[in-house]
């Protein structure tokens, strides 16, 4: 489980953020939304354990596998070295890996579809391949808490599409409390069983993500003007769909 | 999902097996000690130095006489460790500092280290001390100098890499000051010509009580180094990465730090001021096995150690007087690191 109780981040005399609370049961994802600048970054790295809170507590494990909103660091090491480095912690000071660490490396690189990249230098992965390899890396440090940082804002549609399957996967093992932020109420409504929406800094909309995301609190999230629809396709359940009105919608 | 398919680990593209690799830079080494062995003034031939050494755990009979069996007992044994030591845990310094700092152009002496204990070993040798004062002096201002560092780049509870580096040069460019200050007011028939001959290094005067006093620092540094492996690629993610993986980043680094201080501080003592070896082996290191330090540590240790053993042995056998080191690694150092860099740069760009 992972959450935040009446949490805060204060830079001078701004508050990014304040009385965040929530709590996430293994086994269920979270998306969080809001526009550029209202500390969607600032909670995830809060939540990670890098950022202190000025208020507030945080309910975490004593590891978290997180994935940063950057790509990674410029290093010529295998994708499986750098998957393998999630079990550090775990490893102590002077360990190093073993066949068990690897084992659970390649596990882990199973689980998100990229098997095929473990031998290739992290380097010359895409920026895609890239945000999938660190997935790994922090499904191998075992955390049962996943907190992701806009882990699509890399990604073209399709590898959008394979995150969130990948994101579904872990979810149905039931092992995880995955947390991420997008900005994409689509991917949200998609994958996630609740959403937050930071509306300010102060003030926060949490609940079950089809009825977090109505129009009038995404049109006030963004301020400009959202619609849902829903699209019904043969043979299936009817999908809700997220539109926002770009541009005044009508050319 | 299975874990099945996690057996058909693809062949790694190394074109030679690790046995191989590993095998070929051992007898690099070994070809390395035997010349150290062999060569200077007064020459011996390879077969009876390896005798007169193998007489000491075996009952040879000697066909050799008792100034051979002197050189190399007395002379040339201790001098080859130290020098093979000291290059081996230079190197593996560098290849530590350069992981954690994620900068190929760090060496052992950017964190004021070797400016700190070349300034200690002046300081000793203008106040007429010798031997193990000096040593202690060197060493004892080598860590202090670390310790300012520490103290002055540490900002609000953190001291990142950059302002790591950056006092690094401050420290070491006031301990270079100070340096040339206790030269100048040296006595320049005595301590001045003493001062800077030990600044520009030597292996000249080894003996094995100076390897008893080296041996340690250099040895534990290293262990540390070793044990500290995976730690160390781990931090060479950068900062936030490591500490999202859990790891208290600050602590680690300076355990880093203190090894590498460490080791240069025992050096520095023993040979004076050799720079180059620190910056420009583990950079040919990392061309053959690549970054990880799991294999880069050993190989950057062996092709260190074998690198100061032949400069040491052309340092003795060029000319009739003995050419300081810290001239020839810097003459060979500067050269090979330019063609490394260019070579290293062409790999990054290309494929």
């Amino acid at each position: 489980m992972i959450g935040l109780d009446k949490a805060g981040v204060r830079r001078g005399p701004r508050w990014i953020f304040s009385d965040v609370s929530f709590r996430l049961e293994t086994g269920r994802i979270l998306a969080v939304l809001g526009p550029n600048g209202r500390g969607k970054t600032t909670l995830i790295k809060a939540l990670a354990g890098l950022v202190p809170l000025s208020a507030g507590r945080r309910i975490a494990p004593p590891v978290i596998g997180y994935v940063s909103q950057s790509i990674g660091a410029d290093i010529p090491y295998r994708a499986l070295d750098v998957v393998v480095m999630g079990r550090a912690l775990g490893l102590g000071l002077f360990g190093a890996p073993g066949a068990t660490d690897y084992r659970a490396a390649h596990a882990a690189l199973e689980l998100v579809g990229a098997r095929d990249f473990a031998e290739r230098p992290f380097d010359r992965l895409s920026g895609g391949e890239r945000q999938i390899v660190l997935l790994a890396r922090a499904l191998a440090t075992g955390s049962p808490a996943l907190v992701l940082d806009e882990p699509a804002s890399a990604l073209d549609l399709a590898n959008q599409d394979r995150l969130l399957r990948v994101l579904k996967d872990v979810k149905r093992q039931g092992r995880h409390a995955i947390l991420f932020s997008t900005h994409l109420p689509q991917h949200a409504l998609s994958v996630s069983d609740e959403a937050l929406l930071m509306l300010s800094a102060s003030e926060h909309a949490i609940g079950p993500t089809t009825t977090a995301l109505n129009e009038g609190d995404l049109t006030r999230l963004y301020g400009l003007a959202v619609r849902r629809v829903t699209l019904d396709l043969d043979g299936s359940a009817p999908i809700d769909t997220v539109v926002p009105l770009f541009a005044g919608a009508a050319p | 999902m299975s874990l099945a398919t996690t057996t058909d680990e693809t062949p790694q593209r190394r074109a030679i097996p690790r046995w191989a690799g590993a095998l070929a830079i051992l007898t690099l080494l070994l070809a390395a000690a035997l010349t150290a062995l062999c060569v200077g003034r007064f020459q011996i031939a390879p077969l009876k130095a390896i005798a007169i050494l193998l007489s000491r755990v075996a009952p040879l009979s000697a066909d050799w006489s008792v100034m051979d069996e002197r050189i190399i007992l007395l002379v040339r044994a201790p001098r080859v460790l130290l020098a093979a030591l000291c290059g081996a845990g230079l190197a593996a310094g560098g290849a530590a500092l350069q992981g954690v700092f994620r900068n190929p152009l760090v060496a052992p002496q950017i964190l004021g280290v070797s400016p700190g204990a070349a300034f200690g070993g002046a300081l000793a040798i203008s106040l007429g001390l010798d031997g193990f004062a000096l040593i202690g002096a060197a060493f004892g201002f080598g860590a202090f100098a670390l310790l300012l560092v520490g103290c002055l780049a540490r900002v609000e509870g953190r001291s990142d890499t950059v302002m790591l580096v950056l006092t690094g040069v401050v420290i070491g460019a006031l301990f270079a000051a100070l340096v040339s200050l206790l030269q100048f007011v040296a006595d320049p028939n005595s301590s001045l010509p003493a001062i800077i001959f030990w600044l520009m290094g030597s292996f000249s005067a080894a003996t094995w009580a100076r390897v008893g006093v080296a041996a340690p620092g250099v040895l534990i540094g290293m262990a540390t180094l070793w044990l500290l492996r995976f730690r160390i690629d781990v931090l060479s993610l950068g900062e936030e990465e490591a500490r999202a993986l859990g790891l208290p980043v600050e602590r680690d680094r300076w355990l880093v730090f203190a090894a590498v201080a460490l080791i240069e501080g025992a050096a520095v003592a023993v040979a004076g001021v050799v720079g180059w070896v620190g910056l420009v082996v583990p950079h040919a290191a990392r061309l053959l096995v690549g970054a990880d330090q799991r294999a880069l540590l050993p190989v950057s240790a062996a092709l260190g150690a074998a690198y100061l053993l032949l400069v040491d042995s052309l340092a003795r056998s060029v000319t009739a007087a003995e050419i300081p080191l810290g001239v020839i690694t810097a003459l060979m150092g500067a050269p090979a690191f330019a063609a490394l860099l260019r070579q290293t740069r062409r790999k990054e760009l290309g494929a």
